[in-house]
């Protein structure tokens, strides 16, 4: 469980306030109008910005200070490949920041990368990919790395209609052989349904406890109906 | 030359010094000027693609001329000396074998220290604010507002009283050309040391990347591209400088410009030609063995 005891993310003279609980397992949506402060609110929880007050809590315990000692592992909405890496490289920096493998290592690689339907690729670079494919391999790198929460900042919010579908079915796919708890960043209400039993609504630097996201939609509290617009 | 003359003809050190320090103050005053006045933004290298300009054909016709009118500029003098200098390459004194080895031993250390310290200063400012990187590359333009020959009378002076100072010409003569380099190159590193900062900084915490990885494995190959222009720079300028070493060099030892010069000054015109051609292709053989160095990967794949 993703405990948020009161905590406020400060980030310049931006300040977000959270104060609820996310059950292990849960897929949740963030939702809010830009500036809202839905990236800080993934950045805090990743460890990028600090908090002033309060604490983030997994499992019951504090989280440590630095990002990548955190149970989590995030896909960004860019930037998720190192362009020079090979695309084994780029999955295996998950397990291995220095990319050496021991023979364990490397199979679990190829089972990452299997995972995602790119085995015969691994030899190739970034700029060799597709958008889709670029994500499929940031995916693989989530899956190899087997961390229970999964913070997501619209990574496929480039890809088309399809391609998004495919990915968030390899992603939910993914999320219940690990049954790992993920939070994603959406803009589009669709995928928000498509993808989350719940929401987190992000407005006005206070993000407001999860609330099942049907019920959501169905009566937007104001800030939620001013964003959608008549479009739900 | 003033400095020169008074170092090399009336050997009076007291004059060039005081010549260095009216020098230095000129220039100084110049650069706090340069330094007020603000520096037009530039942002990085761009996303590697190709900008399609709907004005292209407009600015076609003016472009060309102006671009003919400074190629000329160069083609006319350089085609001069090709035709003067290429016949005579053979009739060259064998001098201009060590000459060349001297230019080229020279110019290489000075490129390794000029990009280390270009390196060391970008990893340092680049991701700081606007202010912090202004200041070094306020360091960086010190040592070319300064002048060659200022410097070099100032290492002139320190190690005069200890030891002969033309023995230290080489490394002397590197550093300071190093030294001369640094601008261009904190110029061409700084907005990508940013830039694969900015980019993946994130992407290097959330992967628990220790700060050897992350320099070695990471920031190393994506500077790569401008690693290798800014060597490219370094070493080009470096082998082209005639400055301190005309101050340290005995007659024994001489780079490619200095050899130029003395030809010159000894109404060789043929023979001074001959040279200019061995430095013009040797410096355009090492500016392009660099730059070409740091495309490398993208060629290969």
């Amino acid at each position: 469980m993703l405990n948020l005891n009161n905590v406020r993310f400060q980030q310049g003279d931006f300040g977000l306030t959270a104060d609820f609980s996310v059950p292990t397992g849960a897929r949740v949506a963030v939702i809010g109008p830009s500036g809202g402060g839905k990236s800080t609110f993934l950045n805090g929880i990743a460890g990028f910005i600090g908090t002033d007050m309060g604490q983030v809590l997994w499992a019951g315990e504090l989280m440590p200070d630095h990002p990548g000692k955190r149970p989590l592992s995030i896909l960004f909405q860019e930037h998720n490949l190192f362009p020079h890496l090979s695309v084994m490289d780029n999955v295996a920096v998950g397990i291995s920041p220095n990319m050496r493998l021991s023979h364990t290592q490397r199979h679990e690689v190829s089972v990452a990368l299997d995972k995602v339907g790119l085995a015969d690729k691994s030899a190739s670079f970034p700029r060799d990919l597709s958008g889709g494919q670029k994500g499929r391999v940031g995916l693989a790198r989530v899956f190899l790395r087997q961390r229970p929460l999964l913070l997501l900042d619209e990574p496929f919010s480039a890809l088309g209609p399809a391609l998004k579908d495919e990915m968030l079915d390899i992603l939910c796919e993914i999320l219940d052989d690990t049954d790992a708890t993920a939070l994603m960043v959406t803009h589009d209400p669709k995928d928000a349904l498509a993808f989350a039993d719940q929401a987190v609504l992000v407005a006005d630097g206070h993000a407001d406890a999860p609330k099942p996201i049907q019920q959501l939609f169905d009566a937007p509290p104001p800030a939620l109906a001013a964003y959608l617009g008549n479009r739900t | 030359m003033a400095i020169y003359q008074a170092f090399r003809l009336d050997f009076d050190l007291g004059k060039a010094a005081s010549l260095a320090v009216v020098q230095f103050s000129l220039c100084g005053s110049l650069a706090v000027l340069a330094f007020l006045v603000p520096l037009p933004q530039t942002n990085g290298l761009g996303l590697g693609r190709l900008p399609q300009r709907v004005d292209a054909s407009a600015h076609r016709t003016v472009d060309a001329f102006w671009i003919i009118a400074a190629a000329a500029f160069l083609i006319f003098p350089l085609g001069a000396i090709f035709l003067r200098g290429v016949s005579y390459i053979p009739n060259l004194p064998h001098q201009v074998i060590a000459a060349s080895l001297t230019s080229i031993l020279i110019a290489l250390i000075s490129t390794v220290v000029c990009i280390t310290m270009a390196l060391s200063l970008a990893l340092a400012f680049a991701r700081r604010g606007k202010f912090a990187r202004s200041l070094a590359e306020g360091i960086g333009v010190l040592g070319l507002a300064t002048s060659p020959l200022v410097v070099g009378t100032g290492l002139f002076l320190i190690i005069f009283p200890y030891a002969h100072p033309m023995t230290f010409a080489v490394p002397i003569t590197a550093s300071v050309n190093a030294m001369m380099a640094l601008p261009f190159a904190l110029r061409v590193l700084m907005p990508a040391v940013r830039e694969t900062y900015a980019d993946y900084l994130h992407l290097r915490s959330s992967l628990n990347m220790t700060r050897w990885v992350w320099l070695s494995r990471i920031v190393l190959p994506q500077l790569r591209r401008p690693l290798g222009f800014a060597a490219g720079l370094a070493v080009a300028l470096s082998m082209g400088d005639l400055g301190v070493i005309a101050l340290f060099a005995d007659p024994d030892l001489q780079t490619l410009p200095l050899m130029l010069y003395r030809l010159m000054g000894a109404y060789q015109m043929d023979q001074a030609a001959a040279v200019a051609v061995v430095l013009v292709v040797q410096s355009l053989a090492l500016f392009w063995m660099f730059d070409r160095g740091g495309r490398g990967y993208v060629e290969s794949k």
